[in-house]
């Protein structure tokens, strides 16, 4: 049994990136992803309204850690033998583009429907509509729910650990088992998970009082 | 490559199944009830006139909010087990659940409470009520019942969490489906009925929570308003 040195903490720094590759690469996907949902959500068709909220609520109701499981084993009885990355990925972007899809389509609702009448009656076609009047003022509101909702996915990365993917979580665990100081290393790893997502946190509360400051409720 | 679904091989195991997702239930019980013990008492922390308190609950908070619940999990079981004490792997499944939950419990809670206006609770000093009056009468039990849904929409989210203390082979849905694969050698059709147990369990549990809200709300049964 050796004391905690350098060459482990550098260890989590690095797998500390993985953890931040690995969110970005969840969160751009998710974001596509749920941006989908979300105009579903909000289409004039019934079915596919209802399609898409069966969608939000199953992968709502499960557990992340399943949804994991499935892709990880599931896919490779067809064939597919993902990398744990790959994997991981693929399970937090289906986690994300139900919960953003939900968070958008609040959002987007939540903009006057005048507005919406106001740029049929200028002719816009929904596309126009979506993009140059509906959107522009859904991002103002969506923007400090989704950065808190970045959140989210940056500690959710840490359950790709259990597939096997080495980022902090997986790290740490490999050193907690040669070194068994568990309130160290796991202290450490959650400080390194802190300062990513505590200025993260502060963010997403900064922008709702900048961005929907009109919209705050007096106290 | 075509799979043949197999579902039948899961069913000797359907036993199994039930006590897993009765597990899963009981934990999330004890959690919401000392979780929301904690997240009360924290968020009436945060607005005492010690700062002391204040800055305490408000580093809970946000220590826990920030960091992934497997690394709580991991930093309590294993943590308290380096330094001897060992708790029964339920007890320390539904500790870590409690630490956790608290803390989004008190962010929720103490939002509800924003919410009052402070003229209510100076009319209820200038009556005479006493600070113990106030608090449960006029702040928490129609800040509770603001912030109910998302209280509840937490509690849920708890639940599916939980899955999560597999990882110390806490018992559970999750851990049992972990142990039915490496038997059955059906891995996919496992977590698909898993998976189908979940939402079953989500479901119940938003109806139990939308009956004990009619119960305990009469207010909004009687009116069917926002308060």
């Amino acid at each position: 049994m050796g004391g905690f040195t350098l060459t482990h903490f550098l260890y989590l720094l690095q797998a500390t990136g993985w953890t931040v590759v690995l969110t970005l690469l969840a969160f751009v996907l998710g974001c596509l992803a749920g941006f989908l949902v979300m105009l579903a959500r909000t289409a004039q068709v019934r079915w596919v309204r209802g399609l898409s909220g069966l969608y939000v609520d199953v992968v709502q109701g499960t557990p992340l850690l399943i949804v994991l499981f499935l892709i990880y084993f599931g896919l490779a009885l067809f064939g597919f033998e993902l990398p744990a990355i790959v994997a991981a990925a693929l399970s937090l972007m289906i986690y994300c583009s139900a919960f953003l899809g939900e968070i958008w389509r609040g959002c987007v609702q939540s903009v006057p429907r005048t507005q919406t009448e106001a740029s049929e009656c200028l002719g816009l076609s929904r596309w126009q509509t979506l993009r140059d009047v509906v959107l522009p003022q859904a991002m103002r509101i969506a923007t400090p729910p989704t950065v808190g909702f970045l959140v989210q996915v940056l500690k959710n990365t840490s359950l790709a650990s259990v597939v096997g993917f080495v980022e902090l979580t997986r790290a740490s665990q490999v050193i907690n088992n040669s070194l068994f100081q568990p309130f160290l290393v796991f202290g450490i790893a959650g400080l390194l998970y802190f300062a990513l997502c505590y200025p993260l946190s502060r963010l997403s509360r900064a922008l709702e009082r900048k961005l929907n400051g009109g919209r705050r409720q007096p106290a | 490559m075509r799979y043949q679904f197999d579902f039948g091989a899961l069913l000797p195991y359907w036993r199994d199944f039930l006590d897993g997702a009765l597990t899963t239930l009981t934990m999330t019980a004890f959690a919401v009830v000392f979780g929301l013990a904690i997240g009360i008492l924290c968020a009436i922390g945060r607005r005492s006139a010690s700062p002391l308190l204040q800055r305490l609950c408000g580093f809970y908070v946000e220590l826990i909010r920030n960091t992934p619940y497997i690394i709580q999990i991991f930093f309590i079981f294993f943590g308290l087990s380096s330094i001897g004490l060992r708790l029964p792997i339920f007890a320390a499944a539904v500790l870590t659940l409690v630490v956790n939950v608290g803390a989004y419990t008190a962010e929720i809670v103490r939002a509800g409470m924003d919410t009052i206006h402070p003229g209510q609770i100076e009319a209820a000093q200038a009556l005479g009520l006493s600070q113990p009056q106030i608090y449960w009468d006029v702040i928490l039990r129609p800040a509770l019942e603001r912030v109910y849904p998302a209280l509840t929409g937490q509690f849920v989210l708890m639940m599916l969490a939980s899955s999560i203390t597999s990882q110390i082979s806490a018992e559970e849905l999750t851990a049992v489906a972990n142990n039915v694969q490496s038997f059955s050698f059906r891995a996919f059709e496992t977590y698909i009925v898993v998976a189908v147990l979940y939402l079953a369990l989500a479901v119940l549990l938003k109806l139990a929570f939308y009956g004990f809200g009619q119960l305990i709300f009469p207010r909004r049964r009687r009116l069917g308003t926002p308060l």
